[in-house]
């Protein structure tokens, strides 16, 4: 039987040869990976009894959510975490050095092409853009897979998405996953994998293919994935040292779905509050003034984000009625921009820059807005109430798209600022 | 954390709360709120930026009646918590989000799948839910009406049975699984 990539990996993962859409299987994990809400893991692992977790190579916790702690409550889970750390001896922790989740596991060589993983966070859907399985679980569930390392997986049918062309200037990665969701809509792909096949993958580079396998979570999906092909080998290459197999889908492999997208045809996205299927093209919502403008998180806190805002920003300055956060992903990633000299444009144009971690986009600390402000981010949720009142609004777009609103103190499109 | 308020039952009954599509985890319980690790405390601000008042209106033994994508959004296990913990005692819905249909059985609150709600239920309405049976009965003033969903897969069954995932496995580890 033809397989998708998603019925290659639980095939694997369950030891069953043939699986069929709706089959219900037991998959050994690969990787399991939790942050701050580890407290959350480590308690309901105390409370089921077992003596020791069953394999600590394969486990992974660090903090991103609330660092450095911002609250008597946050500061003592992080003490408990740190407990429960040195209790169950688990190795692979990085405490609150190395900064958002999804961009440690692949820095640090976690997420390997073909392989199950596991994280007690939705957008662990990240982990597709090498190939991999990433799927979100809670945190009884994480103790369960603690304890046992399996858990419980229903084969899900697979959307192909189909790329095509070639990306306009301006436009970017975050801008065709959100005309995606758009069309898709909130529950799309609920219970479904999403495998985003064709030639023109290639130009979405690593960075990008993260960044639509995270937001695909956003219309639903139980996983995402890019297949591997030379781009995800040269990234891989300093990363992963074992040997792997990669997993690519048969070319007659049963989808329910086909959709076929030309890059050529995109122009910058906005999604609008409350929902993050509520998509526009930037040029419809220009003009709306802004308060604050957010460029990080794991969807677009990488070295090409910062370096695409820099770009913009590069000779402006941040409006005044505007503050600009900046969070980049991960340390490296910091250090990266360091070396670059983009943190340097980015402070001189007035952004102030945090260090790395979830910082505002859960609405926990670092830029919480009040009620009847409006931000431009480059997050992935505009919920109401995320980043803070419920009465505030939130505009998920792209890094240049966020830049260029900074810079004007109202949503932009990106195509006005740069020549 | 403290017992779950609410022993399993394979039958309950309880007045409906509506709500609409695609009410997400964030609404359910907000970011902020994640501080609190007693699950009473976070009882107490269930679905408050959807409704200040949601919580304080909510008697033992409610049902919540949701529309398609029930509890989209981030992992927080503390959402299933939040609304177990203020007394609800089951949800039905037309559709979930994967993660946090999970993080319910687990927690062992009853989440029923039932696409004919649309357009039903309507808020006060008296409902009685079989899990075990697979159908449910709402009641309006003088009408009754009875309508099927789709049964709880027997695993998870199981799994509510035992009080959630938790208990299940300390079931399995004292050998009697």
């Amino acid at each position: 039987m033809p397989k998708t990539m998603v019925e290659k990996i639980l095939s694997r993962s369950s030891g069953t040869e043939e699986v069929a859409v709706g089959d219900i299987v037991e998959s050994k994990v690969d990787m399991a990976m939790s942050h701050d809400n580890t407290w959350l893991v480590a308690e309901t692992f105390e409370k089921i009894g077992a003596e020791k977790i069953w394999d600590l190579d394969k486990v992974v916790v660090l903090l991103d959510h609330r660092i450095p702690s911002n609250t008597l409550e946050v500061a003592s889970s992080h003490s408990y975490i740190r407990n429960m750390v040195k209790k169950y001896g688990i190795k692979n922790y990085y405490g609150e050095r190395k900064g958002i989740c999804h961009q440690v596991m692949f820095e640090m060589g976690h997420v390997v092409p073909g392989s199950l993983i596991v994280g007690a966070d939705s957008h662990s859907t990240s982990y597709g853009a090498v190939g991999a399985m990433g799927i979100g679980i809670g945190a009884s569930e994480m103790a369960a897979v603690w304890t046992t390392g399996k858990l419980w997986l229903k084969v899900p049918c697979s959307i192909r998405i189909d790329v095509a062309g070639e990306f306009p200037q301006h436009v970017h990665p975050k801008d065709l996953i959100l005309k995606v969701i758009g069309d898709m809509t909130a529950d799309g792909a609920t219970y479904k994998s999403v495998e985003y096949c064709g030639d023109a993958t290639a130009k979405l580079g690593m960075s990008g293919r993260i960044t639509i396998c995270n937001m695909s979570m956003e219309m639903g999906a139980k996983c995402a994935m890019v297949p591997p092909d030379e781009g995800t080998r040269q990234y891989l290459k300093d990363k992963i040292r074992v040997p792997y197999d990669e997993v690519h889908p048969d070319p007659d492999a049963v989808y329910e779905q086909t959709i076929n997208v030309d890059l050529s045809d995109l122009v910058p996205m906005i999604a609008k509050p409350h929902t993050v299927d509520n998509v526009d093209p930037v040029e419809k919502m220009a003009g709306k003034a802004i308060d604050q403008a957010v460029l990080g998180s794991c969807t677009n806190g990488r070295l090409e984000d910062l370096e695409n805002a820099a770009k913009v920003l590069e000779g402006h300055t941040v409006h005044p009625d505007v503050r600009m956060l900046v969070i980049p992903a991960s340390t490296e990633v910091y250090m990266q921009a360091l070396d670059a000299g983009i943190v340097k444009k980015l402070i001189s144009a007035g952004c102030l820059i945090l260090n790395s971690g979830c910082g505002p986009c859960l609405g926990a600390h670092q830029g919480i807005l009040a009620s009847s402000e409006v931000a431009i981010t480059t997050t992935n949720r505009n919920f109401r109430g995320r980043m803070g009142s419920p009465e505030s609004e939130i505009y998920l777009a792209s890094p240049e798209t966020v830049a260029a609103s900074a810079i004007k103190g109202m949503i932009t499109d990106p195509r006005e600022v740069v020549e | 954390m403290s017992e779950l308020p609410l022993p399993y039952s394979s039958r309950m009954s309880g007045t409906a709360r509506l709500v609409g599509n695609d009410v997400n985890t964030d609404v359910i319980i907000p970011g902020r709120r994640l501080i609190h690790r007693d699950p009473f405390m976070l009882a107490r601000f269930v679905m408050e930026d959807l409704d200040p008042e949601f919580g304080k209106m909510i008697e033992p033994g409610d049902i919540i009646v949701a529309g398609k994508n029930f509890g989209c959004g981030s992992s927080r296990e503390q959402a299933p918590i939040a609304i177990r913990y203020a007394g609800i005692s089951a949800v039905i819905a037309v559709s979930y989000a994967r993660i946090f249909y999970r993080n319910s059985m687990n927690i062992g609150l009853p989440v029923i799948e039932c696409p004919d709600i649309i357009g039903k239920i309507e808020d006060g309405d008296q409902v009685s839910i079989d899990l075990e049976e697979g159908f449910l009965q709402h009641k309006r003033g003088s009408l009754t009406e009875e309508l099927e969903f789709r049964p709880i897969p027997e695993f998870l069954l199981d799994m509510l049975k035992d009080g959630g995932l938790v208990a299940h496995l300390q079931k399995q580890l004292r050998g009697e699984g």
